[in-house]
């Protein structure tokens, strides 16, 4: 489809020709401004910070090669941790989100009061800190005195999947309804019933229509497995802690944050990249 | 006993009455096709008969089944009627097999591999082989839309519902979806149809049915309809589309 990528079955005219060495040179010209530019704006603000009256102690104490070298197998373990937490979180906010979308799109009076208590659910969960969530459900809960004891780390990802759900089921939702509803119709037409038209027919279509906004929400919940450690587990952010308070020195942090966005880097590029291809099979806007 | 039968069926929306009093029956490989300005109630008539609107007032029977019943199951109802919309309305997201086996494998429990061998007689029997494994967005109009017709009759419906199918067509792509419908007519399809296309409707329907203002105002063969016409309203509009 793309004009400029494949190799055209003819000779380009001298005017293209010409229009090309055009468009090649001013190309050329802003690429050296950017990289030059980039350079010089890092530089200053290097001698910026460098210069600052406090940067000897702050280098000592966020940046020692020793005490972050040493404190990387510790908090690599810990990390280990968040990504289970991760991995398991997702998968239940992907059940659990899609069930509250699902009742919050019900019709019908008869449904009246699941589509209430849904829609109160996300209400108060997108409304309520992540930490305050954590604290009640990690503290709460057990307290209740009538589940078996569990890790902290359970109990992170419970509070986890709650909140999470409550966003991911909104996303899904608009999702949902930007699905046309003349294909509901077609769906209904062939006699597919409710569940199977919005399983088959719409939750597939108004998934895709979203999912950069929920790659965007994944990414998100990356970090935020971070805060379990607030219950006691020893996640990266908790082994972090500790070795800062046996070194008397923050670098652990600076490393753990390192391997925090290094995790998410991926999934980040990932959806850059699928929300570019998704504009490129669009193909409405041209060049524009 | 007819196919359809429609008694004193009334459908208002808001303070709006689209369909006054509609009686009317199809017969068993009948082909009977409506005419009628816009508005005239034509595609609400048959969104009444597929369930997609609830009739307000009056009846409507497939093979003796009420099915404007509240007991009546309406997915059931729908099932054993097919339909075809003006725009298509493929799901974009399906190949065009996935599309054309869907309601045989998810409603009406045939297997896939003798839904798919059906629809892909079909598809080869129309030059349409080749575009199975495609996604619609792949084929043009014409293409699409009779993808969308083999979808609503590879269950063998009692009844077709074509609603003005070629009116989102390009005028070169039209032939070619009528094609299928001449094909189903010899077939014996029974068929109930609204269409723009007067030379189409004089060619291929047993019975022309001319509304107005939600009511049916003649009814005939089609030499009656479009060379004698009693009534003035019927008059005048073959006037206007002829013109």
């Amino acid at each position: 489809m793309s004009t400029s990528t494949s190799t055209p079955s003819w000779r380009p005219s001298e005017l293209e020709l010409s229009r090309r060495n055009v468009r090649r040179r001013a190309t050329g010209r802003s690429v050296l401004i950017g990289i030059v530019s980039t350079i010089a704006f890092a530089a200053i603000v290097g001698a910026l910070i460098v210069n600052t009256p406090g940067w000897a102690s702050v280098k000592a104490s966020f940046f020692n090669f020793e005490v972050g070298a040493a404190s990387v197998p510790s908090i690599l373990v810990g990390l280990w941790l968040n990504i289970q937490v991760l991995f398991i979180s997702a998968i239940g906010v992907a059940i659990f989100g899609t069930l509250l979308a699902v009742t919050r799109s019900l019709r019908g009076p008869v449904f009246f009061p699941l589509r209430a208590a849904a829609t109160i659910y996300t209400d108060l969960f997108r409304g309520m800190p992540l930490l305050i969530v954590l604290y009640l459900v990690g503290f709460g809960l057990p307290a209740l005195d009538i589940f078996p004891r569990m890790p902290a780390m359970f109990w992170g990802t419970i509070a986890l999947i709650l909140t999470y759900s409550a966003y991911v089921a909104e996303v899904l939702r608009a999702g949902m309804e930007a699905v046309h509803p003349s294909q509901r119709m077609a769906a209904r037409s062939l006699g597919l019933s409710h569940a199977k038209t919005l399983r088959i027919v719409v939750i597939p279509q108004g998934v895709r229509k979203v999912v950069p906004a929920l790659m965007n929400d994944f990414v998100s919940m990356q970090k935020d497995v971070g805060l379990i450690s607030i219950l006691g587990a020893v996640d990266a952010v908790r082994a972090a802690q500790i070795q800062v308070a046996q070194s008397y020195n923050f670098t652990p942090y600076v490393i753990a944050a390192l391997l925090f966005v290094a995790m998410s880097w991926p999934m980040i590029r990932l959806t850059d990249w699928l929300t570019a291809r998704l504009a490129k099979r669009e193909q409405i806007g041209g060049v524009v | 006993m007819s196919v359809l039968d429609v008694r004193g069926v009334r459908k208002q929306f808001d303070d709006h009455e689209v369909l006054r009093g509609v009686d009317l029956s199809v017969n068993q490989h009948e082909v009977v096709v409506l005419i009628g300005a816009s508005g005239s109630g034509k595609s609400t008539l048959l969104r009444t008969i597929n369930l997609i609107e609830r009739v307000d007032d009056g009846q409507i029977l497939l093979n003796g089944d009420d099915i404007t019943d509240p007991g009546m199951n309406a997915d059931s109802a729908r099932s054993r009627i097919g339909v075809v919309f003006q725009h298509f309305n493929l799901f974009p997201h399906l190949r065009v097999i996935d599309n054309i086996t869907l309601a045989a494998r998810e409603v009406h429990g045939m297997s896939k591999a003798d839904a798919t061998e059906r629809a892909m007689t079909l598809l080869v029997s129309l030059g349409l082989g080749d575009k199975a494994r495609d996604y619609p967005d792949r084929l043009s109009g014409g293409q699409q839309q009779r993808v969308a017709i083999i979808r609503a009759v590879l269950t063998d419906p009692e009844l077709l519902l074509l609603d003005e199918i070629t009116s989102a067509l390009d005028p070169q792509l039209v032939g070619e979806v009528l094609d299928l419908v001449r094909r189903l007519k010899t077939d014996g399809s029974t068929i109930l149809m609204a269409t723009h296309e007067m030379s189409f409707a004089r060619e291929v329907a047993d019975r022309i049915v001319f509304m107005q203002g939600g009511r049916i105002v003649e009814q005939g063969t089609p030499a009656q309809i479009f060379d004698s016409p009693q009534e003035p309203e019927t008059v005048q509009f073959l006037s206007r589309v002829r013109h």
